[in-house]
């Protein structure tokens, strides 16, 4: 996983409460065996028509935000499926960080598997940000995880809460897997303990 | 932690691995189910590292979402990718030596339709899967939930969960349900008290009279959309209706390890004077049969009422609904049930259960679906399907004009060849309404088994208590 230091980069509008998962990436894009290659399809039936010609006012296709990094978006982003396309899609397309006032459960612990950091801010500031956002390329957000702040084009700066031990992951492009490996006495205990108080298990 | 706990404390408490000074916990994992569309990345990545599944014995995988649900699907699959995803499942189960149920075993069907007919889903137990609707299991007293694929790599390899406890939340139902009136209903008039974000950083538990009286079948069904409410997991306490569901399934202990497995069950329950951060209370009686009429579960109406106008809602939901509307192409003031619909889908693992094809049975026996309708009935698993053969209603659907299909999750998110055309309405018995879910351009309308069939037979959406 990709470390998550500092990013300063376009950020894209898009105030539409539930954006739900089947929209970030309809399922006929889970047909995949791999995790690379599904940017193309992110948001595809926002994004493109039926016979594959682009909608020209959906935000991604608008030529302020082909570069997007950041989407500030409306409330509980990511809801909906468990797919971890939805993310794999937006990293592939380039985007690192989503900003909004709340995002679904399973959807924000995917966004941490795979270095995107999904930031929870009041709504206010998140108006604030999507004004900012509005005004295009030249407008870019800088988001400091060490220093856990977005700051936006004028540089008004904004300051976000985040779990410790998910800011180490991402500062450090940390392996879970790797991490709870190094646990595996505990889990050697517990398995012994519950083969006695739990034996149907 | 001591004094009073609820249920989800004690379940979690009995499976903690390790507690860091921040509250980052590791969670032992009872259970992982497993499909096709959600795992191969996560085989392929203990591959690339070397690593084993840590417990082959607690895993169980099954093909469900994109298996066609017409026959002949056991010698081939015509879409290529559908076909890959199915055989890298196969190859993946065998090289990893993990429990198997493929598309030629009876037992064969939706994932969480599967591990509770099989003794695999106990109370107490956690379940995981990577796939939202896991929270099925909840209704057995099992703290179930979805996780990604990084998540479903990290349980074959450790048989653990990094989690951090949620917050609880109680959900009571008071009183009886009146006819018509289903566990479909209860879970979405949940859904639209408390909207789709409501759960969000809570585990529910459901309680009161009206969910005590219902089956496991429908405990199932309630706990199944606890996500559609946001929330990471739904769950049931276990009383004598889970003991007998569960006594006697293949997985299910036997013996002196029943009596033991007993004596914990029975402690499963929210100690009185426990805290919850959250409560809602809904009257069972003032529960109607419920319908979506937009693109988000929380959409949800009584089937007595018209189309909202956007006007009616509040800050980013008044965009939505103007979005909404358009896609489900509805006006404002339009009553419900002048809704017509072309398709109807009754199936899925919120209600292909045996109580669904029965409910659904029961209003169409000796009745015909409108003329040009087309409808399906693909059961939950193929043990659900021959019991409903034996029990005489696949007959009745058949005589209707349903077709009668195999298991799979088919058009409840149209990955296999079963899907909507642009434009076409359905009235379906799933779980979510989002556009293009059953198709591209396809139109959703979530409710009851017993509602889909009445729509089913005349042609626009219905309220089944004229019919019962
Ligand atoms: S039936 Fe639908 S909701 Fe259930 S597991 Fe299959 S696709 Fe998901």
């Amino acid at each position: 996983m990709d470390k998550f230091t500092t990013l300063t980069g376009i950020a894209a509008p898009m105030p539409l409460v539930n954006i739900d998962t089947d929209m970030i990436i309809p399922k006929q894009f889970l047909k995949t065996i791999k995790r690379s290659g599904l940017g193309k399809n992110l948001f595809d039936e926002m994004r493109y028509n039926q016979d594959g010609s682009e909608i020209a006012d959906f935000v991604l296709n608008q030529p302020a935000y082909r570069n997007a990094e950041i989407i500030v978006a409306g409330d509980n982003f990511g809801c909906g499926s468990s797919r971890e396309h939805a993310p794999w899609a937006l990293l592939d397309f380039g985007i690192r960080c989503v900003i909004s006032t709340s995002f679904a459960d399973i959807f924000f612990n995917n966004c941490f598997k795979n270095g995107i950091l999904p930031i929870v801010l009041p709504q206010e500031t998140v108006d604030i940000l999507m004004q900012d956002a509005r005004k295009g390329a030249n407008a870019r957000l800088t988001v400091d995880l060490e220093g856990q702040t977005v700051t936006t084009s004028d540089g008004q700066s904004f300051g976000f809460e985040i779990d410790p031990f998910r800011k180490h992951c991402l500062l450090n492009g940390l392996d879970d897997i790797g991490l709870s490996l190094e646990k595996v006495a505990a889990i050697d205990r517990f398995e012994a303990s519950a083969a006695q108080s739990r034996p149907w298990v | 932690m001591s004094g009073p706990k609820t249920l989800y404390d004690k379940i979690w408490d009995a499976h903690l691995v390790d507690e860091a000074a921040d509250g980052t916990c590791l969670l032992y994992i009872d259970r992982h189910l497993v499909h096709e569309v959600t795992s191969p990345q996560a085989f392929e990545g203990l591959r690339m590292t070397g690593r084993k599944v840590r417990a082959p014995e607690k895993t169980i995988a099954v093909p469900d979402h994109n298996v066609p649900t017409t026959p002949g699907r056991e010698k081939h699959i015509d879409n290529e990718e559908s076909r890959i995803q199915v055989e890298a499942l196969d190859k993946n189960a065998r090289d990893f030596g993990i429990n198997y149920y493929p598309v030629s075993d009876i037992r064969q069907g939706i994932v969480h339709i599967v591990g509770p007919e099989q003794g695999w889903t106990l109370p107490g137990m956690t379940v995981v899967c990577g796939d939202s609707h896991t929270a099925t299991h909840g209704a057995f007293g099992a703290l179930a939930h979805g996780i990604g694929t990084s998540e479903v790599e990290h349980v074959l390899a450790t048989q653990t969960l990094i989690q951090k406890k949620s917050k609880n939340m109680k959900v009571e139902i008071t009183g009886k349900l009146r006819p018509g009136v289903t566990a479909k209903d209860i879970t979405m008039a949940v859904i639209g008290a408390t909207g789709t974000a409501g759960g969000t950083g809570y585990v529910i538990e459901y309680c009161g009279e009206a969910i005590r009286d219902l089956s496991m079948e429908g405990r199932m069904t309630v706990c199944n959309m606890a996500i559609e409410g946001g929330a990471r997991a739904g769950l049931i306490a276990p009383d004598e209706k889970t003991f007998d569901y569960v006594k006697g399934r293949p997985h299910a202990p036997k013996g002196a390890q029943w009596e033991a497995a007993m004596t914990w069950w029975k402690t499963l329950y929210t100690d009185e004077g426990a805290h919850f951060d959250k409560v809602v209370t809904l009257k069972g009686e003032d529960i109607a049969p419920l319908v979506t009429w937009g693109t988000s579960p929380e959409d949800v109406l009584p089937i007595t009422d018209v189309v909202p106008a956007p006007e009616q809602f509040e800050g980013g939901k008044v965009e939505a609904v103007r979005r909404a509307l358009d896609y489900m192409d509805l006006k404002p003031g339009q009553k419900l049930e002048d809704i017509q619909i072309d398709t109807v889908f009754i199936g899925s693992c919120t209600n292909g259960r045996i109580e669904d094809l029965r409910a659904a049975a029961a209003i169409l026996k000796g009745k015909k679906i409108k003329d040009g309708m087309r409808a399906m009935v693909v059961p939950g698993s193929g043990l659900v399907r021959a019991q409903a053969e034996e029990e005489g209603l696949a007959q009745i659907f058949i005589d209707a004009g349903f077709e009668w299909r195999l298991a799979g999750c088919s058009m409840c998110l149209a990955m296999n060849p079963d899907q909507l055309a642009p434009g076409e309405r359905c009235a379906a018995t799933s779980n979510r309404n989002f556009e293009g879910r059953q198709g591209r351009g396809g139109r959703t309308h979530l409710m009851s088994p017993a509602m889909a069939a009445a729509a089913a037979v005349t042609g626009h959406l219905t309220d089944v208590r004229k019919m019962i």
